[in-house]
């Protein structure tokens, strides 16, 4: 029975609390089980061998004396993966990218694995394995590979988007165009124009937890993994296809996740491990050292963007357009159109246009980061923005507001927006107290916005009562943020008990429907839109178990706060039967209580934030301190308020660091030089200061509760806000991120 | 009604950014386009987002398309 999705405005009695999370002991006290933690008997050690160049020909990989070692029961190289994949050439892609196939395409690109008894041995087989190479001409960085002289990535690369169509190979691989009116026009509007090219260097999302797995596959194509992972019924369907299994034989568990941003959304060596079970006929369990993880994940794109925006002298902007270079490794991405489509998406435009460029590079498979490719874009209009204001001599917040996109306004990549919280956000930043605090020597104050997507897809969930009133829900999608909580909160609020009473657990593949991967800031929204219906689902079952212990007609039953009421004055000496009775009869009165649902959840609704930054700058060193900083962002209905604010403290976090600090570091050879936390340096406790947040809390009228998702968009504004925070201190706009000490130095000894 | 179209999108309809479509439904809008234009078939594979009157549906092909909607087809989105 399909249930109503629309926001009814109902009033809570649970939802809003801040409950302590359920995952929470087990974390603490090291009981929580990670990908690394797993074991089955007889496992053995799975290790990978990557390639040493940034581009390189594999002209024979010989394994005969690694083969002889003892200890060694399998070896697989790219001939090992026989081609699944039907012509999909995104699966060609991601199985190319989990072991090389005649090429190696960047440092790092894995060309052979081993599984063998222990690590030592598998280790010594890596060494003993002999891979001939011819090095080839390599590109890592993006301006660079759009150059026609650049070497090629891959032969078979056809500018996508451009008529009439290339025949000739490029690194570019799509060109997307989003945008409105006439940009020509709007700029010979203008009283004043602004036109800057930033920079923004390769970042990992840094997640503590590296990826791990361990891996069974039998003769009959059964197997299984447990595994790291956002979205274990996605890595299901990826590694069957990638390895021509049956959907159903494969089953996936996702163990607990420490961290993943995107991450940890595709396959890197997930099917290797499998490959490897199957050869040996042994468990594998494959764990990537954190050098690994840099060099052989995907992190976010480098970028290298220009902007350009006119207005008049009233503040009113009547032209924007953007050129936006996003590097996406060495295989396509759609992160330069993601970029284009979203540089825009605060403000009313009336003449806007936005180019996207993605482009290949010898470097790792860029995957999703956190409202992936948002951060960079923001991160060259809202600097724009900000130069426009001063010059035109208004405040930067109230010139943002006067351009500020609104109900009925067309955005950028397309759309009309229907009711959006950039405003409102805008307008919380400018009442804020920490707008009024002053600012002392050597200290800066900046102001950004950001916007992301959102979305929820398809969703699957079990909700079932015990005998003793407890219930148990079961749900597909990996809780990376704190969902369980968010999700026990709402059956306790939809059931009418108390939040104690209900275990939320992350269901295997095999126990629940498709549900799409934690991403998209969907966790909350999707799976919480199913647990409602869920629940009312079980609650259904429910009513109809009273009706026939009372013996009237379900149509006379209501369920208010956890009870069964018979409705009317016939029915008046008919005592409420709470969920507890109706559970510890529910054996002979037909069985188990359960309830189900399974819906495509759509409609999560576009989100917008605006962030608060103020730091101080040495002069000396060029080394920056944020001193202060608040996050307003709209979350729809805050459930569980706690992690709403842990999103946001975390996006916050997370582009302090890209801001400041971390930064791909690629040598003349092409290899990377810093694949380690300690030349790549993420912020730790003391690099931040307490990060205020105000939730505001505007329903989003397509989820029953008015839920949206909160996770991503809080990373878009930091490098914006943090650039013009800088460049306010240090009196010099700064165009490259991340601004690290030197950079700053030179900026300023440039200016002088 | 019309569906407009823009990026990659445009280029599947011979450069068109807006086509002429019937349904009542997101699936059938999408039918009517793919008869249209059947290169867009393969963009439909690879995965679209449609945003009617600014709400993007990614999955949701049975969603009923209100008289006088504005429909715009965008590539589909990841997220991270």
């Amino acid at each position: 029975m399909p249930y109503e999705t629309d926001y009814t405005n109902q009033k809570f009695s649970v939802i809003g609390n801040r409950v302590n999370r359920p995952d929470g002991v087990d974390k603490v006290t090291g009981r929580a089980r990670y990908g690394a933690d797993a074991s089955a008997a007889g496992q053995l050690v799975g290790k990978i061998l990557r390639s040493p160049h940034a581009h390189a020909l594999i002209k024979k990989i010989d394994t005969s004396k690694a083969e002889k070692l003892p200890g060694v029961k399998a070896i697989v190289t790219g001939d090992d993966f026989p081609d699944f994949t039907g012509g999909n050439r995104s699966l060609m892609d991601t199985l190319e990218n989990c072991m090389a196939r005649g090429r190696a395409l960047y440092d790092g690109h894995a060309v052979a694995a081993v599984a063998a008894v222990d690590a030592q041995t598998a280790n010594e087989a890596l060494k003993l394995i002999k891979v001939t190479y011819k090095k080839l001409p390599h590109v890592t960085d993006v301006d660079e590979a759009m150059k026609p002289s650049a070497p090629v990535v891959h032969d078979w690369i056809r500018t996508a988007g451009i008529e009439p169509a290339p025949t000739t190979a490029s690194n570019i691989s799509q060109r997307n165009e989003f945008g409105h009116g006439d940009i020509d026009v709007g700029f010979a509007e203008a009283d004043v124009i602004i036109e800057k090219t930033f920079k923004t260097e390769q970042t990992h999302q840094g997640y503590i937890e590296p990826h791990a797995c361990l891996a069974t596959l039998g003769p009959d194509g059964s197997g299984e993994l447990w595994v790291t992972t956002q979205g274990h019924f996605t890595f299901r369907n990826m590694c069957a296809s990638l390895l021509g299994l049956d959907v159903a034989k494969l089953k996936v568990t996702s163990s607990e996740i420490g961290g993943g941003f995107g991450g940890k959304t595709h396959v890197w060596m997930e099917p290797v491990a499998l490959q490897l079970a199957r050869k040996s006929n042994r468990p594998v369990k494959l764990v990537m050292t954190r050098e690994e993880v840099f060099k052989a994940t995907g992190p976010t794109s480098s970028t290298s963007v220009d902007v350009k925006i006119g207005a008049k002298k009233n503040g009113r902007i009547t032209a924007a357009s953007a050129e936006l270079r996003y590097q996406s490794g060495a295989f396509p991405g759609m992160w330069g159109m993601l970029g284009a489509m979203t540089s825009f998406a605060c403000y009313d435009l009336k003449h806007v246009k936005s180019v996207g460029y993605d482009v290949l590079c010898n470097r790792p498979k860029v995957a999703a980061y956190r409202a992936p490719s948002a951060p960079m874009a923001a991160f060259g209009v809202e600097s724009v923005i900000d130069l426009l204001a001063a010059e035109l001599k208004m405040d930067p917040v109230e010139f943002r507001i006067k351009n500020a996109a609104k109900k009925g306004t067309r955005a950028s990549y397309g759309p009309i927006y229907g009711p959006i919280g950039i405003g409102p956000t805008l307008e919380a930043v400018k009442n804020h107290p920490h707008m009024k605090k002053r600012l002392g020597k050597n200290q800066g104050r900046g102001v950004a916005c950001g916007f992301w997507f959102n979305f929820g897809g398809q969703t699957c969930t079990d909700l079932n009562i015990g005998i003793d009133g407890s219930v148990n829900l079961t749900v597909g999608t990996v809780d990376v943020g704190g969902s369980r909580a968010s999700l026990a909160l709402i059956a306790a609020e939809e059931l009418g008990v108390d939040y104690d009473q209900v275990r939320v657990t992350i269901g295997d593949t095999s126990s629940l429907g498709h549900n799409d991967t934690t991403e998209g800031s969907r966790g909350t929204f999707s799976s919480g839109m199913a647990t409602i219906f869920a629940a009312r689902n079980a609650i259904d079952v429910m009513k109809q178990r009273a009706a026939d212990t009372w013996g009237i007609p379900v149509e006379q039953v209501v369920w208010e706060e956890g009870v069964a009421r018979a409705k009317g004055r016939q029915n008046s000496n008919l005592p409420p039967l709470s969920l507890k009775e109706i559970a510890a009869k529910s054996p002979r009165t037909g069985g188990p209580i359960a309830g189900h649902n399974e819906v495509v959840a759509d409609g999560a609704g576009v989100s917008f934030a605006s962030h608060i930054c103020d730091v101080e700058v040495d002069p000396e060193t060029g080394s920056t301190r944020v001193i202060r900083y608040t996050v307003v962002q709209d979350a729809g209905k805050a459930i569980h308020p706690d992690y709403v604010e842990g999103q946001f403290q975390g996006g916050a976090a997370q582009g302090i660091g890209w801001a400041l600090n971390e930064e791909y570091i690629y040598g003349e050879d092409g290899t990377l030089q810093n694949a380690g936390f300690l030349d790549y340096r993420i912020p730790v406790c003391s690099d931040l200061p307490f990060i205020d947040t105000e939730i505001l809390e505007i329903p989003n009228p397509n989820h029953p509760y008015g839920v949206r998702g909160v996770g991503e968009t809080s990373i878009v504004p930091p490098l914006a806000a943090i650039g013009n925070a800088v460049s306010n201190a240090v009196g010099v706009r700064m165009t490259h991120v991340p601004m690290s000490p030197p950079r700053i130095l030179k900026a300023i000894e440039d200016a002088q | 009604m019309q569906i407009r179209l823009s990026g990659i999108l445009c280029q599947a309809t011979g450069g068109a950014s807006t086509v002429e479509v019937s349904g009542a439904t997101i699936g059938d809008i999408l039918t009517s386009l793919v008869q249209k234009h059947p290169a867009i078939q393969e963009h439909l594979d690879d995965g679209v987002a449609v945003a009617v009157n600014g709400e993007i549906y990614r999955d949701r092909r049975d969603q009923v398309i209100p008289e006088g909607s504005e429909v715009f087809l965008l590539p589909r989105i990841e997220g991270g």
